[in-house]
C-alpha cells in the first residue's frame, strides 16, 4: 500500500506517495523526476545515487523512500546556487574530470560532503572518501585533482 | 505483487510486539544488507521493522567502565568520534572498513553482527573486545557473548520475536589495545577474504598478560582462537610469539574456497594477518 | 600534464570548458534512464535460467491475464531472418544471430539470454508477470571452456555451424566458427637464424566494459507504423539501422533521438532492448520504457573476449627480432564474431620483424555474445606479445625500450595486413619513455617495473555535419555522434578554428537521426577524426558561401574576398570595410537566404595510434597483493584538439587495462552461471587503488587530417595488461622466465607464484 511521506528536499517541503519497497533513488527519479541522482547498480556499489540524508552521505538506492518521513534530503540538483556552480562543479569542468558524466553527480555530492567535513584533505583522504564512487572513464586522476583544487578554493573563500 | 509492510516503531516495546505479530518479518537498521538482498531478490520479507527511530537503540555512550553501542547507530557516527577510536582503535578500523563512505553513513555494527556473514568486519573486533550482546524478547532480556552470537552463515542466535538491543564493550584495562586487519583484493569496497582481530594487554614488565584473537571469513562464523591468544600470553610479544599466534590462527581456520579466494590461500593469509594485527596491537598497547 | 600547444592554432590545443559541462555537473543532463513520456509503461525481460537448452515451449497466458500486464513479446513477434554475415558499421553482423540474441528462438545459449518480455503499468507488476511465464526447456550441457569447446566431442552450440577458413567452409559442425592466418616472410627461416627464442602462452578472462550506466530506452510506436526511440547508445543511426533490420522495417519509419550516454567503451555499439520495447509498445499501444539492472548488464550484454594467446619470438643476440609467431584464440560468446581479426592484425604491428605468422580462431561458448571493448582483441594479443618481447629483452640483457626502438615500425614500414605506415609516433613515444624521469627512478624492495607498447588502427567511416548560422551570427554545429567523452568540446574547437570565430559563438549539438545526415557509430576512435573532419569541411563550405555573399555586398569579385579571423576581408587597396559573420548573418535575407552548410565524408586516412606504458608495482609477498605505485602513459595523438580530454582517454584506458590485469573477470560456475554479476565482486578499479596517471602526449600529425588528428580512445588500453603483468613478474623475481601468465593476477595466483620462486 502506498505510503504518504513528507520530507524536505533541497530545502523545499516535498510530499510524495511511495510503496514500502521503493528505494529513495527510485522515488527521486521516477516519482519526483529528480534524475540528477543516477542509478548504476541499485546495490550500493557504485555511488552514482549519492545524496545527503539528514546531512549524512548515503547511497539513495540503499534507503527506502518510506524511511525518509520527516528527514531532509539534499541532491545534486541543490548544489549549484542561483545560476552559480559550486566550486567543486567548476573545478570538475576546469580539470575535464568527467568524460561520459554519469558518475559526476554522485562525485559532486560526495566530494562536497568531504570538503564540508574536512577542508584540507590529502590526496589519499580524497581517494579513500571517493572509493565508493565508481568512475569507469577517467582513471580518477583528474577527479582527484579537481577535488583538491576545489578544496583550496573553498579554503580561500572561507 | 507488493505486499511489503513497513513499520517504524519508536520504542523497543513496540518493536518486540511487531516482531511477535509479524511472522517472518525482518529487522532493519542501516539496511545496507537487507535492501540489497531485496533488490537482488534473495530476500522478500512480508514486513520490515525499522529500528532507527527507537531512541534507546541509537545509544552511543562511552563511560569510564564501558562503551554502550546501540545496534542502530551508523558506522559513520562511531568512526567520527575520536574518543572511541582512542580506546577501541581496532574496532573503529573494522567499522571504517565496511563498504564505502556512503555505506558508512547507514550501516550499523548491530546489523553487521546480526547479518551473520562469516566475513563481517566488525565481529572479530567485537569478540576480541569481550563484547556482550543484550537481547530483548517477549520473555525478557538475555545476554550473549559476541563469539556466541552467530551460529553459521546467515544464522544468528535470535529466536523469532527477539531483537538485539545493545552491544556492551567493557573498557580495556590500562596497557591494552586492539587491532584489526582484513585482506581484500582492492583497497576498499570488497568483502573480506580474510580478517583478523587481536587485542593484547601488556604489563609494566613488558609481558603480555592477556590476549584475544578472533578471525573472520575462514570459518562458518567469526572465530575466537584461544590457541593463538595462548601463544601470546606470557611472552614479550616477540617475533616468534607473533609467528606462533599466526600459525595457531591458520591451524584454527576451516575456510571454504569460493569466488573470493581458495581455502589454502585463506589459511595462509589468516596467519599473516593475525601476526601483523598482533604487532600493531602490541605497538598500541605499549603506548597505553 | 604535458602536450605542446602549437602557436599556429588559436583554439585547438586549448583546454576549453566543455559546452555540455554545466548540465552534466548539475544533474540536468538526461541519460538513457532519465527520459519519461506521458502514458509510459514499463518493460522487463525474462531471461534464461540455463546456459544451454532447447526451448520446447513458452506459455505466456497466465502472465498476460494478470491485471496491469499490457503486452508480451517473444521471438515469434520478430520477423524471420536469414543466417549469414553482412557488413554493418564497424564490423560484420549475422542478423539471424542478432535476432536470437534479442529474443531467443529455438535454443538458449547463455544464462541470462532474453527469452520473453512483458510490458506492464508498473515495473513491479512486470517483474511479477515474468514469474508467470512458463518456459519448458530441455537442458543441454554447457560449453564454457575455450579449449574444450574446440574438441570434436564437445557439445555443439549451433548444429549448422562449420568452421570458416581461408579456403572456405568446413564440412563437420564445430564450435570453431572461423580460422584465419596472416603471414609475411618465412618464420621457420627466421627462427632458425635466432640466437634466442621465447615461447609462452598467456590467458585472459571474459571482462566487461563496466560502463556505469545500464542500457535503457523509451520506445513509442504509433498507428501509422512510425517508431520513436529515445536511448543512450554509441550511435543512434546504428540503433535505427539495427532496429529496422531486426523488425523488417524501413529506416525512415524509425526516428532515434540520442540521450546522453553514460559510458560505452564499445559495449553500446549493439542493441538489446530497443527492438523488444518496440514490439511491446506496438502491442500495448503505449510508450514502453526498459532499463536493465546491473545484474542484467553483466549477465546478458556483450563483454570482451576471453583469450588464449601463444606467442613465439626469436631474436638475434644484438636484439634484432627475426621471427614472430602467434596463435590467437578468442571467445565469441554464444554467437560467432569475436574480434579475432583485429587481434591478429595488431599483435605484432609495432615491430618491423620480416618474418611473421599469425593464426586465429573464433570460438563459440555458452557465454554472452561478446561486443566490442576498446580496441577489440588488441589488449589480449598485446598481453602475450609484449610480455614475450620483455622476456627476450631480459634474456639478451638489453633494455626493453631499447629493444623496442631497435625493432619499432616507422614511416614507410609495412604492416602484416597490407598498407605501409605514413607518419607515426611509436619511435617518438618510445624515445620519450626512455628519457622520462619515471624510467630512471629507482625501485624499492618487492617492486617491479614493466613496459609495453600498444597499437590500434583507428577508423574513419561515414560522418555528416551541418552548421547553421543563427540570425545573430552564431554557429550551431550539428553532428550525429553521441558525446561519450567530451566530443562536443572538440567539435566546437575545430569549428572555431575553421571559422575563425571565438569559441563562445559556437554551439555544438548532437542531432537526432532526422536532423543531420547519417553517421556511423561512435567507435574505432573515429569521432574527433572523422566527424570532426566533416565539421571542418562544412565550415569550409560555409566560408565559400560567406565569401560569395560578402563579394555581393562589397560589390567586388568573389576571388578577391578572403576569410580572416571570422570576417570577410577585401584587399586593402579597395577600401572596403571587413564584413563580420554577425553582419553577414543579419544580411543573409538579402544575399540569398539563411546561412547553412553541410558536409559529409567517408573519412580515409585515420592515422593509427601507438601508446607506451611504464608501470611500477609493489607486491606483498605474504598475501599476493599488488599495489600499483606509478604509471606513466605516452601516446601519439597526432594533434591533441583538447589536450585534457586526450589525457583523459589515456588515463582512463590505462586504468581499465590495470583493472583487467589485476582483478576483473567473469567467474562462472560449472552450470555456466556467472557468480559475480555486480560491482561488489566484479572489481573495477577504485579511486583508492590508484596513483596519479602521468601522461605524455606525443604529437606526430596524421597526414590524413587537416589538423593532424589521430583517434586516441582505444590505443591506451593496449599496453597496460602487458606492462602490469611484466611488472608483477619482475617484482616477484621471475627474471627472464615469467611465471604469471594468466589474468587476472589475483592475490591467490601471485602468492602462489611468489612462494614457488622463494622455494
Amino acid at each position: 500500500m502506498a505510503t504518504h511521506v513528507k520530507t524536505t528536499i533541497n530545502n523545499e517541503a516535498v510530499e510524495f506517495l511511495c510503496e514500502p519497497h521503493e528505494s529513495l533513488s527510485s522515488v527521486l527519479r521516477e516519482r519526483l523526476h529528480l534524475t540528477g541522482t543516477k542509478e548504476g547498480c541499485t546495490t550500493g556499489d557504485c555511488g552514482a545515487c549519492s545524496v545527503m540524508l539528514d546531512d549524512r552521505l548515503v547511497c539513495s538506492c540503499l534507503v527506502l523512500g518510506v524511511e525518509t518521513e520527516g528527514m531532509s534530503i539534499d541532491t545534486v540538483e541543490g548544489v549549484a546556487k542561483a545560476d552559480k556552480l559550486h566550486p567543486i562543479q567548476e573545478k570538475l569542468l576546469e580539470h575535464a574530470a568527467l568524460q561520459c558524466g554519469i558518475c559526476t553527480p554522485g562525485i559532486v555530492v560526495s566530494a562536497k560532503a568531504l570538503l564540508e567535513k574536512k577542508a584540507d584533505p590529502t590526496e589519499e583522504e580524497v581517494r579513500f572518501w571517493l572509493a565508493g564512487n565508481l568512475c569507469r572513464c577517467t582513471g580518477y586522476d583528474k577527479i582527484i585533482r579537481a577535488v583538491l583544487d576545489a578544496a583550496s578554493v573553498l579554503r580561500e573563500e572561507a | 505483487m507488493d505486499s511489503l509492510q513497513y513499520f517504524a516503531p519508536t520504542t523497543l516495546q513496540e518493536a518486540v510486539q511487531l516482531l511477535e505479530t509479524n511472522s517472518g518479518c525482518r529487522i532493519m537498521a542501516g539496511g545496507t544488507d537487507l535492501i540489497v538482498q531485496m533488490h537482488i531478490g534473495t530476500a522478500s520479507p512480508p514486513a520490515i521493522v525499522d529500528i532507527k527511530k527507537i531512541p534507546e537503540l541509537n545509544k552511543l555512550q562511552l563511560s569510564d567502565s564501558d562503551l554502550l553501542l546501540g545496534p542502530a547507530v551508523s558506522g559513520a557516527s562511531i568512526t567520527e568520534q575520536a574518543d572511541i577510536a582512542a580506546i577501541y582503535p581496532g574496532l573503529v578500523e573494522a567499522i571504517d572498513l565496511i563498504g564505502s563512505t556512503q555505506v558508512q553513513g547507514r550501516c550499523s555494527v548491530g546489523g553487521n553482527l546480526c547479518n551473520a556473514s562469516p566475513a563481517a568486519d566488525t565481529v572479530p573486533s567485537l569478540i576480541v573486545n569481550n563484547a556482550v550482546c543484550e537481547i530483548h524478547g517477549a520473555s525478557g532480556v538475555r545476554e550473549v557473548a559476541a563469539e556466541s552470537f552467530n551460529l553459521g552463515p546467515g544464522k544468528n542466535c535470535l529466536s523469532e520475536g527477539e531483537i538485539l538491543s545493545l552491544i556492551r564493550l567493557p573498557k580495556p584495562v590500562p596497557g591494552s589495545a586492539d587491532a584489526y586487519l582484513r585482506f581484500i583484493p582492492r583497497t576498499e569496497m570488497d568483502i573480506a577474504v580474510v580478517g583478523a582481530a587481536v587485542s593484547v594487554t601488556i604489563g609494566g614488565d613488558g609481558v603480555c598478560s592477556a590476549a584475544r584473537v578472533a578471525i573472520g571469513a575462514v570459518a562458518p562464523t567469526a572465530l575466537l582462537v584461544p590457541e593463538a591468544a595462548k601463544a601470546l600470553v606470557g611472552t614479550d610479544l616477540n617475533d616468534q610469539a607473533l609467528e606462533n599466534a599466526g600459525a595457531a590462527a591458520s591451524q584454527a581456520a576451516s575456510p571454504i574456497s569460493d569466488k573470493r579466494g581458495t581455502a589454502e590461500y585463506r589459511i595462509k593469509v589468516v596467519g599473516v594477518l593475525t601476526r601483523r594485527a598482533a604487532a600493531i596491537a602490541k605497538q598500541r598497547a605499549l603506548q597505553n | 600534464m604535458s602536450g605542446q600547444t602549437s602557436s599556429e592554432y588559436k583554439y585547438i590545443g586549448t583546454r576549453s570548458i566543455r559546452p555540455d559541462g554545466a548540465d552534466k555537473v548539475t544533474g540536468r543532463a538526461n541519460y538513457g534512464a532519465d527520459f519519461f513520456l506521458p502514458g509510459m509503461v514499463h518493460g522487463k525481460i525474462l531471461r534464461s535460467p540455463l546456459a544451454h537448452a532447447k526451448i520446447l515451449s513458452i506459455d505466456v497466458s497466465a502472465a498476460l491475464a494478470m491485471p496491469g500486464v499490457l503486452s508480451i513479446a517473444t521471438s515469434e513477434d520478430l520477423p524471420d531472418m536469414n543466417a549469414g554475415t553482412e557488413s554493418a558499421g564497424e564490423g560484420e553482423v549475422d542478423f539471424y544471430d542478432f535476432s536470437c540474441n534479442v529474443l531467443a528462438r529455438e535454443k538458449v545459449l547463455y544464462h541470462g539470454q532474453a527469452v520473453a518480455a512483458v510490458a506492464a503499468t508498473s515495473e513491479a507488476i512486470a517483474r511479477s508477470a515474468l514469474d508467470k511465464i512458463v518456459v519448458d526447456y530441455e537442458e543441454l550441457t554447457p560449453v564454457l571452456d575455450l579449449l574444450g569447446a574446440q574438441k570434436s566431442d564437445s557439445p555443439l552450440l549451433h548444429k549448422n555451424q562449420t568452421t570458416e577458413g581461408p579456403k572456405g567452409k568446413g564440412k563437420t559442425p564445430s564450435n570453431i566458427a572461423k580460422q584465419m592466418m596472416l603471414a609475411r616472410g618465412n618464420v621457420d627461416e627466421g627462427f632458425s637464424e635466432a640466437d634466442v627464442v621465447v615461447e609462452k602462452t598467456f590467458i585472459s578472462p571474459i571482462v566487461h566494459q563496466g560502463y556505469i550506466e545500464p542500457h535503457a530506452c523509451v520506445v513509442r510506436t504509433n498507428e501509422s507504423n512510425q517508431i520513436d526511440v529515445w536511448c543512450s547508445s554509441q550511435g543512434h543511426f546504428m540503433v535505427r539501422s539495427f532496429m529496422a533490420r531486426l523488425l523488417a522495417m524501413d529506416v525512415s519509419n524509425i526516428k532515434v533521438t540520442p540521450l546522453e550516454i553514460g559510458g560505452g567503451f564499445g559495449g553500446k555499439t549493439v542493441i538489446y532492448l530497443e527492438p523488444v520495447a518496440a514490439i511491446l509498445s506496438r502491442k500495448a499501444g503505449r510508450p514502453v520504457k526498459m532499463v536493465m539492472d546491473r545484474e542484467e548488464v553483466f549477465r546478458a550484454t556483450g563483454p570482451g573476449s576471453s583469450s588464449i594467446v601463444k606467442v613465439k619470438v626469436g631474436a638475434k643476440s644484438d636484439g634484432r627480432i627475426v621471427a614472430m609467431e602467434a596463435d590467437i584464440t578468442l571467445n565469441a560468446g554464444a554467437f560467432k564474431g569475436s574480434p579475432m581479426m583485429p587481434s591478429m592484425m595488431c599483435v605484432f604491428t609495432p615491430y618491423t620483424c620480416p618474418n611473421m605468422k599469425v593464426t586465429g580462431k573464433d570460438v563459440v561458448t555458452n557465454t554472452p555474445k561478446v561486443a566490442a571493448y576498446r580496441a577489440p582483441g588488441a589488449p589480449q594479443s598485446h598481453l602475450a606479445a609484449e610480455c614475450v618481447v620483455n622476456e627476450i629483452a631480459k634474456r639478451l640483457n638489453i633494455d626493453p625500450i631499447d629493444l623496442r626502438l631497435l625493432n619499432a615500425v616507422d614511416e614507410g614500414s609495412p604492416t602484416i595486413y597490407g598498407p605501409k605506415f605514413k607518419a607515426i609516433g611509436l619511435k617518438a613515444a618510445l624515445t620519450e619513455a626512455r628519457s622520462h624521469p619515471h624510467y630512471a627512478s629507482a625501485l624499492s624492495d618487492n617492486q617491479g617495473r614493466g613496459v609495453a607498447c600498444g597499437f590500434w588502427f583507428n577508423v574513419g567511416l561515414q560522418s555528416s555535419a551541418t552548421i547553421n548560422i543563427t540570425e545573430s551570427g552564431k554557429a550551431v554545429v550539428i553532428t550525429g555522434n553521441p558525446d561519450i567523452g567530451g566530443s562536443r568540446a572538440s567539435m566546437a574547437l575545430m569549428a572555431a578554428e575553421s571559422l575563425g570565430i571565438p569559441l563562445d559563438q559556437i554551439k555544438p549539438i548532437i542531432g537526432d537521426t532526422e536532423s543531420v545526415g547519417y553517421n556511423d557509430v561512435t567507435g574505432g576512435s573515429r569521432t574527433t577524426f572523422a566527424s570532426g573532419g566533416a565539421v571542418i569541411k562544412a565550415a569550409e563550405n560555409l566560408i565559400q558561401d560567406l565569401k560569395r555573399r560578402a563579394a555581393k555586398l562589397m560589390d567586388i569579385d568573389v576571388e578577391l574576398v578572403q576569410w580572416i579571423d571570422g570576417q570577410a576581408v577585401a584587399p586593402a587597396d579597395l577600401d572596403k570595410k571587413p564584413l563580420s559573420l554577425a553582419r553577414l548573418a543579419r544580411k543573409a535575407g538579402a544575399t540569398g537566404g539563411p546561412l547553412t552548410a553541410t558536409a559529409t565524408q567517408t573519412a580515409r586516412g585515420a592515422g593509427p595510434s601507438f601508446a607506451v606504458n611504464i608501470i611500477d608495482v609493489e607486491v606483498d609477498k605474504e598475501t599476493g597483493s599488488v599495489d600499483v605505485k606509478r604509471v606513466t602513459v605516452l601516446q601519439d595523438a597526432g594533434k591533441a584538439i583538447h589536450p585534457s580530454y586526450v589525457e583523459g582517454q589515456m588515463q582512463g584506458g590505462a586504468v581499465q587495462g590495470i583493472g583487467w590485469a589485476l582483478n576483473e573477470e567473469f567467474v562462472y560456475n560449472e552450470k555456466g552461471v556467472m557468480e559475480n554479476p555486480g560491482f561488489l565482486d566484479y572489481r573495477i578499479p577504485l579511486a583508492s587503488d590508484l596513483p596519479m596517471i602521468d601522461t605524455v602526449i606525443i604529437e606526430v600529425p596524421n597526414p590524413g587530417h587537416p589538423y593532424g588528428v589521430r583517434g586516441v580512445g582505444e590505443a591506451p588500453i593496449c599496453p597496460p595488461m602487458a606492462a602490469v603483468t611484466s611488472a608483477v613478474n619482475d617484482a616477484i623475481g621471475c627474471g627472464a622466465d615469467f611465471q604469471l601468465t594468466e589474468l587476472p593476477l589475483s592475490p591467490v595466483k601471485v602468492l602462489d607464484a611468489a612462494e614457488k620462486l622463494m622455494g
